[in-house]
């Protein structure tokens, strides 16, 4: 017995200790090495790490039924059972690669994002939007320097690709955004509502866009809202445009914030040190506030609220065209609410919920009419029909819920339906007092669904469909969209994009003199992509046809929509250059648009290109921080070739539109500079932190020149120009209980 | 039947003891690894072997430590930016194991400031605002964890240094905080032969250049 003992302890460590070598080669599914994959035999310390050629060695004391473990980043990890027996095996492994949103094609076919991922859409960050000089701190401003739109300045909004501003539709947190800008004043463009600074991310679609949204032929922007603040701040602004102040309060468990800000702005300052084209007599100037809440209902949930309200008066003289010595008269009152619940959360089985409502009111009270001399109210025979008073009342209701479900990887379904509800109520009343009202009620209800799917991380593919009824028109239509990306190489990729896009026709038509339907546009896209670790590259070609465009009449002295007569196309190219690195602390992109586009719709007697569409737009614009100063200094160039310009008159004759004038207007500069400056950055122990702000659009003080305004008779024309040739804007903002200092360091770590 | 009973038990003890002197063996192998690894394939390896050992002892942390610190290291030899946002999530993968075996740890709370410092790298400019001060906020707590720790003080002077003047860092604003991490690297204990000693001779020498 001893003996057996004995001998079988002697016999134990031969047993335990006798080794057997592993060696083998991992690759992926193309054959192509993994180096750096980590091998390991389940449960114990042996393994080894694969070279350069994927190859491995270790040896081994387990024996028997083991489990081999290998993994590597950007591949699904793989457990082989395998029987080790002898003194040496030979295991090869084939990983398969793992589709993960960093390594994953994107599909960015007429895509510009602007925010913090990481992905190839993304060519600007958040911050850009706010430090682009020309943009004045507008959201909209910074994407006029990317390709794709234009640089019309006598008129709000995104005009893209040969389209009208109104083909640009505005999403906040995925539903509609009714009145976006400021009410359009003649000649001046205004300013969105929205501060830059409530959002995190902005999608610029110049075309091809998702089938989660819907009714804008050219292009949608989409706003996603910040979630909850690093921490509890009250901030404090002063400009020479406007004051304002809030709070913004956190939990201490940091799953709930709620905040307000107040803000009160006159332009009386600005105007009276850089003089205005228009005379004011009331000068712009207003409230505007906001109260929001945002809860995190889990650990991937949001509830986020927000409430905004803008109230604004102007009014303003300009020498008259159609009577000399005499002026017209323009004012404005404006009131609006607006008011966006979002919620997203995700559900079991990979399932996500995204819903959101937003309800908004607008009014209007518009005075149309004519001054003498001495600026006393006339009514000049002849031109009485230009004294009226338009009272605009708007009430919106838009709700939209998506769900998604994620398939393997990346692969997901997105379906779900989107409702907005609009009511116009109009009242014109017409210098004898006679009082026009119309209403125009509209609901459309759609139903959309979208499929990604990625097949590789090099192959990806979205297919979508989107169906619309309207109310107003009575009739459906049925969208597809489709977009697919392939990955060339390791920084390189190539999209394209097709979709069908439709469009209800412009309030401003409404109600139509006849029965209309739906505008619609087609998008084709294709795109090549270059991107490294700080430069991007992007080539795009584009080609969009427009399809019954609404044509209009003049009905009761009023423009009015008679048929769907109406086309046009659009077709050019596009490139964007960004570079953070050749020279060094210098952050420029580069973009530059060719446009060639001709269309028939509305007035236009015949088939030409737009009076807001230029061959060429180009832009630069440039950053740099300049340590020792701790200063910001940002430069921006546009340019726009010669637009066409046009005065279309009707003939009540022959009861025909026909060109009383038209021409080309001078090329189009604007060089924008912007300072920062940030004295308390790094401050030990500071309180509270400061930004300086100077801008100046146009400091050359170049002549701009958008077009012509003539006299309802077509025999006098007078330029029409930006307000005032340069403009410059001083501002302070202050926010108390941040400390940033500690930002600034980590900044440069 | 005694000596039987005996023999099993002597075998059994041996047993447990060879398992831990193992263990130890095979960490300070990987550390002395980690100490010479020269190149980024060097400290993949040393990550990977981590990553054994940590799997293979379900209740040491550790492993999972190192494994973390190894990929951290590992980013930093390879210098692309473009791969920091892939493997700050695999160093942060590790140190969450770490964490869930060994909690409020001063050491564990570092690391996970140093992966917050490496996704912020990704893009200073617009991410300070988050990774930044989540960063700061981390390093905080792991000196408050234990305020003999050397290692907090060092990663935030280090990165005073790099701060420009005008930033509120350079020399001389670093230069206290690297005395008191040398202050503690001086009487800095570590728990056992495996537990984290790293980071004195960076510190001096980061000090030196200072001087």
């Amino acid at each position: 017995m001893l003996r057996l003992i004995l001998i079988l302890t002697c016999l134990l460590p031969l047993f335990l200790f006798a080794q057997t070598v592993i060696t083998g080669e991992v690759t992926d599914s193309k054959k192509q090495p993994v180096a750096g994959a980590s091998i390991a035999v389940k449960d114990s310390y042996d393994g080894a790490t694969a070279d350069s050629m994927g190859r491995f060695r270790f040896t081994t004391t387990e024996k028997g039924a083991q489990v081999l473990i290998v993994s590597s980043v950007g591949f699904k990890t793989i457990e082989l059972t395998i029987t080790i027996s002898g003194s040496s095996m030979h295991v090869p492994v084939v990983l398969k690669q793992e589709i993960t949103e960093m390594s994953a094609v994107v599909i960015s076919a007429g895509t510009f994002e602007a925010s913090d991922r990481k992905r190839a859409a993304a060519v600007l960050t958040s911050l850009d939007i706010v430090t682009t000089a020309s943009a004045n701190a507008d959201v909209t401003g910074a994407l006029k320097t990317l390709p794709g739109a234009q640089q019309v300045g006598e008129s709000e909004g995104l005009f893209v690709r040969g389209g009208t501003a109104a083909e640009t539709k505005t999403f906040i947190d995925g539903t509609l955004v009714n009145n976006f800008f400021f009410t359009s004043v003649p000649g001046i463009a205004q300013r969105g509502r929205f501060s830059p600074f409530i959002f995190k991310g902005t999608v610029f679609s110049t075309g091809g866009y998702s089938a989660l949204y819907g009714q804008a032929l050219s292009s949608a922007l989409l706003l996603e809202s910040i979630d909850l603040p690093e921490q509890t701040s009250a901030n404090l602004s002063v400009s020479v445009l406007s004051i304002s102040g809030g709070f913004q309060q956190l939990n201490k468990k940091k799953t709930a914030s709620w905040g307000v800000n107040y803000g009160y702005s006159n332009l009386d300052l600005a105007f009276a040190v850089i003089k205005q084209q228009q005379d004011y007599f009331r000068t712009p100037a207003g409230h505007f506030g906001d109260v929001n809440f945002r809860i995190k209902t889990s650990k991937s949930g949001m509830l986020k609220y927000y409430g905004y309200f803008t109230s604004n008066r102007l009014g303003f003289t300009q020498q008259s065209l159609d009577s000399l010595g005499y002026f017209d008269k323009f004012s404005l009152k404006n009131l609006n609410f607006y008011q966006n619940l979002s919620w997203k959360e995700n559900l079991k089985n990979r399932w996500r919920l995204n819903t959101g409502v937003s309800f908004s009111t607008n009014r209007d009270q518009i005075v149309f009419g004519m001054q003498d001399e001495n600026k006393n109210d006339v009514l000049l025979n002849t031109l009485a029909f230009k004294n009226f008073d338009l009272d605009n009342k708007g009430i919106y209701a838009n709700a939209k819920l998506v769900l998604e479900k994620k398939w393997k990887g990346l692969s997901a379904l997105r379906f779900g339906s989107e409702w907005n509800h609009s009511t116009d109520k109009i009242v014109y009343t017409a210098f004898d007092g006679t009082i026009y009202p119309s209403t125009i009620k509209e609901n459309i209800v759609s139903l959309f669904a979208e499929q990604d799917v990625y097949i590789t991380n090099n192959l990806a593919g979205k297919f979508g469909l989107r169906s619309e009824y309207s109310q107003l028109l009575d009739k459906m239509n049925l969208a597809p969209r489709l977009s697919l990306a392939y990955k060339l190489g390791k920084n390189s990729q190539a999209s394209v994009a097709y979709g069908q896009f439709f469009q209800n026709p412009e309030l401003r038509t409404l109600p139509a003199a006849q029965m209309v339907s739906y505008q619609k546009a087609s998008h084709y896209i294709a795109q090549y992509q270059k991107t490294t670790d700080k430069t991007t590259l992007r080539v795009e070609l584009f080609y969009k046809k427009y399809d019954g465009l609404i044509k209009t009449e003049i009905v009761n002295g009023q423009q009015r929509a008679t048929s769907n007569n109406g086309y046009g196309e659009a077709g050019g190219f596009e490139l964007f250059w960004r570079d953070k690195k050749t020279i060094k602390n210098l952050d420029y992109w580069i973009s530059y648009s060719y446009l060639d586009t001709k269309r028939n719709f509305q007035n236009f007697p015949e088939a030409i290109t737009p009076n807001f569409a230029a061959k060429h737009t180009a832009s630069v614009v440039m950053k740099k921080f300049v340590t020792a100063l701790k200063t910001n200094v940002n430069l921006s160039y546009n340019y726009s070739s010669p637009r066409p310009y046009y005065n279309i008159q009707f003939n009540e004759g022959t009861g025909k539109f026909y060109f009383a004038d038209k021409g080309m207007i001078q090329p189009y500069h604007n060089v924008s500079f912007a300072l920062n400056y940030l004295p308390k950055i790094g401050k030990k122990d500071a309180k509270s932190f400061i930004v300086y702000v100077i801008s100046i659009s146009n400091v050359l003080n170049l002549k701009q020149q958008y077009g012509y305004n003539y006299s309802y008779n077509g025999l006098r024309k007078s330029e029409l120009t930006p307000p005032s040739r340069m403009f410059v804007f001083i501002g302070a903002f202050i926010s108390f209980g941040i400390d940033r200092s500690e930002d600034a360091i980590n900044n440069n770590l | 039947m005694k000596s039987v009973l005996l023999g099993v038990a002597l075998l059994l003890s041996v047993n447990i003891f060879a398992q831990s002197e193992k263990y130890v063996g095979a960490m300070q192998k990987q550390l002395l690894a980690m100490r010479d690894a020269k190149t980024p394939e060097a400290m993949q390896d040393v990550v990977n072997a981590f990553e054994r050992i940590g799997n293979a002892e379900k209740t040491q942390w550790l492993p999972f430590y190192y494994a973390s610190l190894a990929e951290i290291w590992y980013a930093f030899m390879l210098n692309d930016v473009k791969q920091f946002d892939a493997l700050a999530e695999k160093a942060e993968g590790y140190i969450q194991k770490a964490e869930a075996i060994e909690k409020n740890n001063s050491e564990i709370v570092l690391v996970k400031g140093m992966i917050a410092s490496l996704r912020m790298i990704v893009d200073p400019m617009s991410r300070y605002m988050t990774y930044g001060q989540q960063s700061a906020a981390l390093v905080e707590e792991s000196k408050k964890l234990d305020p003999n720790n050397p290692r907090p003080y060092m990663w935030q002077a280090q990165g005073l240094a790099r701060t420009p003047v005008q930033f509120g860092g350079g020399c001389a604003t670093a230069k206290p905080l690297f005395e008191e991490a040398i202050k503690r690297f001086e009487t800095f204990a570590p728990a056992s032969a495996i537990h984290p000693v790293w980071g004195k001779e960076q510190t001096e020498k980061s000090y030196n250049e200072c001087k």
